[in-house]
């Protein structure tokens, strides 16, 4: 068994994580801190029922996500940062145009179906396995495999199909989407 | 037909429009490129670190059962 410190030091260090994750999904500060909160609490009310020896950041994203879709059930998507008040609060990033960059990417994640967007954050952005994405998500990790995929593909679409032009700060990428893309229109 | 087309090679044969499409969105540049978004964006929020309010919460688990009741 492990003693309350270590479970506590596993806990704190997966906050930061648990917050990309929750404000990815929720596209919101405030609401995501709120879910994270509420994620701890309920762990912590239900830590008999984690089984030692198994991931318990992998546990823990279960539990905020189970919390969110519940919640998302609920209110739909009523507000989602619409004055980009997630985007304000960020400072951190040295250039403008990343800045913008990764505002219009924030934007394409947000038109992905939430289980293609879920899928592809927990891969590409929390660094777990498709193993472990495929138990938060509780499926078969075939399905998450294809979530990835479509949510990589999707996101290239909208991403390149509406601006071309700033997609990717490197020439070589940009010559390959306009290139690509005039064909499609011109045919 | 299309039998054995390999999925993840870009296959540069004239194909119809919406064909391209699906070529262009496995641009191994664009993954990479995709990829790198996601961990820019979440590497963000990471940088932050933990919060006050979630140290306090989890300091509260080393004090003895006392009130669960929060909300």
């Amino acid at each position: 068994m492990s003693s309350p410190k270590d479970v506590r030091g596993v806990m704190l260090a997966a906050v930061p994580s648990l917050r990309a994750f929750a404000i990815s999904l929720s596209g919101n500060v405030d609401r995501a801190d709120d879910l994270v909160q509420e994620a701890l609490l309920r762990a912590l009310a239900n830590l008999d029922s984690f089984q030692p020896g198994t991931n318990m950041s992998a546990w823990l994203f279960t539990i905020l996500r189970n919390l969110f879709r519940s919640e998302y059930r609920k209110r739909r998507r009523e507000v989602e940062d619409v004055d980009g008040s997630y985007a304000d609060s960020l400072t951190s990033l040295p250039e403008q145009n990343s800045r913008l960059e990764i505002n219009e990417f924030r934007e394409a994640l947000k038109l992905l179906p939430p289980e293609q967007r879920e899928a592809l954050i927990l891969v590409g952005g929390s660094g777990f396995s498709y193993e472990e994405t495929a138990q938060i998500c509780d499926c078969a990790v075939g399905t998450i495999k294809s979530r990835v995929n479509r949510a990589r593909s999707r996101l290239a679409e909208i991403l390149s199909i509406e601006n071309a032009n700033d997609f990717g700060p490197d020439r070589e990428t940009r010559a390959v989407v306009n290139s690509d893309i005039s064909n499609t229109r011109r045919s | 037909m299309g039998k054995d087309k390999p999925s993840r090679q870009k296959t540069k044969v004239e194909e119809p429009e919406s064909e391209v499409k699906r070529v262009i969105s496995l641009e191994p540049n664009i993954k990479a490129k995709i990829g790198q978004q996601l961990r820019v964006m979440y590497g963000e929020v990471v940088a932050q670190g933990v919060p006050d309010r979630f140290v306090e919460i989890l300091k509260r688990m080393d004090e003895p059962k006392a009130r669960d009741t929060e909300e």
